[in-house]
């Protein structure tokens, strides 16, 4: 298609907090100043700045961009914000890529940030505007219905109990214990705290939900002269996809996925991978609830329909499994600030593809990864390959 | 996170510090108004809503009922102006027993919220709603339910003109 090759060369990111003091310019900042730094690049070698955000209503600000743009470090430059609800973090990375693959830019500094603890009384009340405001708000919905509905639906057209789901938020929260940027780490946590926590919509308890939280995320994407002048480690983008379903949530499957697969077969074609079981080494799928880890695993084509939760039972996803899953701590251990929740995982593979990672590190040198996040009215899936080869 | 970084920007603040008035905060409330036209098609559902019909709309090229009727079929793209009156009748697709308030405020005995899948739509093809006159632990997926209509004059063309779906008692063989 005569693209270019595109690298990510620099990440960066805050801690992911319940409610941060610092305001989202400042997040924002903190974030692209780290990614920036870790490269050793100034904002002088950034040819254009794509921000990631996702909705205005947390904030309580009309163009939320604007607003963060000086923290983004877009003034004076080409800058452009991509929003597709939950699905932002790993879009505003793809949006990054065709900057820099089409030849537009060598760099491309990507920002994602969210700040959700100024909404009062509680940011899921900010979601309420998402159901149709004819059909579907008179009858008062909340947000937790949609995946009350959905996690319904799952587990019992596969027959799976809360214990089999529940293990998801014990891995992932125990694989948070070692992010020093994590919010909900617990390497003690098991599966009875998940399902003795408060009861909020059957089947989802407390612990089955990643926390509000407030952060930011940036990386530096570079074309590949400037990437082999800056790093010896490049992270390669191999594959990049992204999908919508029909906006008539209850005019469709609930227990698979469909748009996610629609997305990961568009990356796995361009990143040339036959066997995504095999060909993938890592795997960061978008886990806001603990059923969407498995739901996403099977739209990825990584686990068989109604199988992931036994992959996670036989600890095939574990950190030293064979297929690891959420090694950062995921949106269930690390928090789940929308936009950034969705670059954190891109950072990840990353830190973990350049054998960076610490104490999160999976052993076996990782050659390719892949990210994915899912938004809007559960109907979009972004994914994201990542490779040490270009 | 790297571990070539040791130290994080990112200070936690507690809901505490906003109370006791330990941080300088400013508090608003935005209000917000807006009337919704309801369009071709859904002034169309509504309608029949009114009159107690659950309306589809049918594509003759897919050949799919969906529900809410719509103007034009995303899957073909063309026109979809045929509607096609359906039971007020459907199969549980799935529920849940929803114990916290849209403001997360705990609730006592839990709403039931389901999508049902509407007798005479396509497979698949719901609406969301709510139950009613069922003790939640005997809810079960794939139970079959009726509407529970307004009084006709208390009906005012909205999804709430039906107050909730029931489970039938069928004299199953």
């Amino acid at each position: 298609m005569g693209m270019r090759k595109v690298a990510v060369v620099g990440a960066g990111m805050t801690r992911f907090v319940r409610r941060a003091q610092e305001t989202p310019k400042e997040l924002a900042w903190q974030a692209a100043k780290m990614a920036l730094e870790s490269c050793e690049m100034t904002l002088d070698d950034v040819g254009a700045v794509c921000m990631g955000t996702a909705p205005d209503s947390f904030d309580g600000v009309h163009m939320k961009a604007e607003y963060l743009s000086d923290g983004a470090g877009a003034w004076g430059k080409p800058y452009m914000r991509s929003y597709v609800g939950g699905g932002t973090g790993v879009f505003a990375p793809i949006q990054g890529w065709y900057h820099v693959a089409s030849g537009m830019f060598d760099v491309a500094l990507v920002v994602c940030e969210e700040k959700m603890s100024s909404f009062y009384p509680h940011a899921q009340a900010a979601f309420l505007t998402i159901f149709d405001h004819t059909t579907e708000r008179p009858l008062k919905p909340n947000l937790l219905w949609i995946f009350a509905l959905e996690m319904n639906r799952y587990m019992q057209t596969y027959g799976l109990s809360k214990e089999d789901i529940a293990r998801v938020a014990v891995k992932n929260k125990r694989n948070a214990a070692d992010h020093p940027c994590a919010l909900l780490g617990d390497a003690d946590i098991t599966v009875e705290d998940v399902l003795n926590s408060e009861m909020l919509a059957w089947p989802v308890n407390r612990l089955d939900v990643s926390p509000v939280s407030d952060g930011a995320v940036a990386l530096v994407l570079a074309a590949e002269h400037v990437a082999k002048r800056v790093t010896d480690k490049p992270v390669w983008f191999q594959g990049v996809g992204w999908n919508l379903d029909t906006a008539y949530w209850a005019n469709r499957d609930l227990a698979y996925p469909r748009y996610v697969e629609y997305a990961a077969r568009m990356a796995y074609e361009m990143a040339g991978i036959k066997e995504p079981r095999k060909e993938i080494h890592i795997v960061e799928p978008y886990d806001p609830f603990d059923y969407k880890e498995c739901h996403h695993l099977e739209g990825l084509l990584l686990a068989d329909r109604g199988q992931a939760p036994q992959l996670v039972a036989d600890g095939v996803t574990l950190r030293d499994g064979n297929m690891p899953v959420c090694p950062s701590g995921g949106l269930l251990g690390v928090g789940n600030p929308i936009a950034a929740a969705g670059l954190m995982k891109v950072a990840e593979l990353f830190w973990q593809l350049r054998g960076e990672a610490g104490a999160r590190q999976v052993p076996g040198q990782p050659k390719r990864g892949l990210a994915q996040a899912w938004g809007d009215l559960m109907q979009v899936g972004t994914v994201v390959i990542l490779g040490t080869n270009p | 996170m790297t571990s070539k970084i040791k130290e994080f920007s990112g200070t936690p603040l507690s809901e505490k510090d906003f109370e006791k008035g330990r941080i300088l905060h400013r508090q608003d409330q935005l209000e917000a108004w807006y009337a919704w036209d309801t369009g071709v098609a859904i002034r169309t559902y509504l309608a029949a809503l009114q009159e107690g019909v659950l309306l589809g709309g049918y594509c003759a090229t897919c050949r799919k009922t969906v529900i809410p009727p719509r103007t034009v079929c995303e899957w073909c793209f063309r026109p979809m102006d045929e509607y096609v009156p359906l039971q007020d009748t459907g199969v549980i697709n799935t529920y849940s027993l929803c114990y916290v308030t849209w403001d997360v405020k705990r609730i006592k005995e839990p709403e039931i919220p389901a999508v049902i899948d509407i007798d005479g739509a396509s497979p698949l093809h719901g609406i969301l709603h709510k139950l009613g006159e069922v003790s939640p632990d005997q809810v079960k997926i794939g139970m079959h339910v009726q509407a529970v209509w307004k009084p006709e004059d208390e009906r005012e063309g909205a999804i709430t003109d039906i107050l909730y779906f029931k489970p039938i008692k069928e004299a199953k063989s």
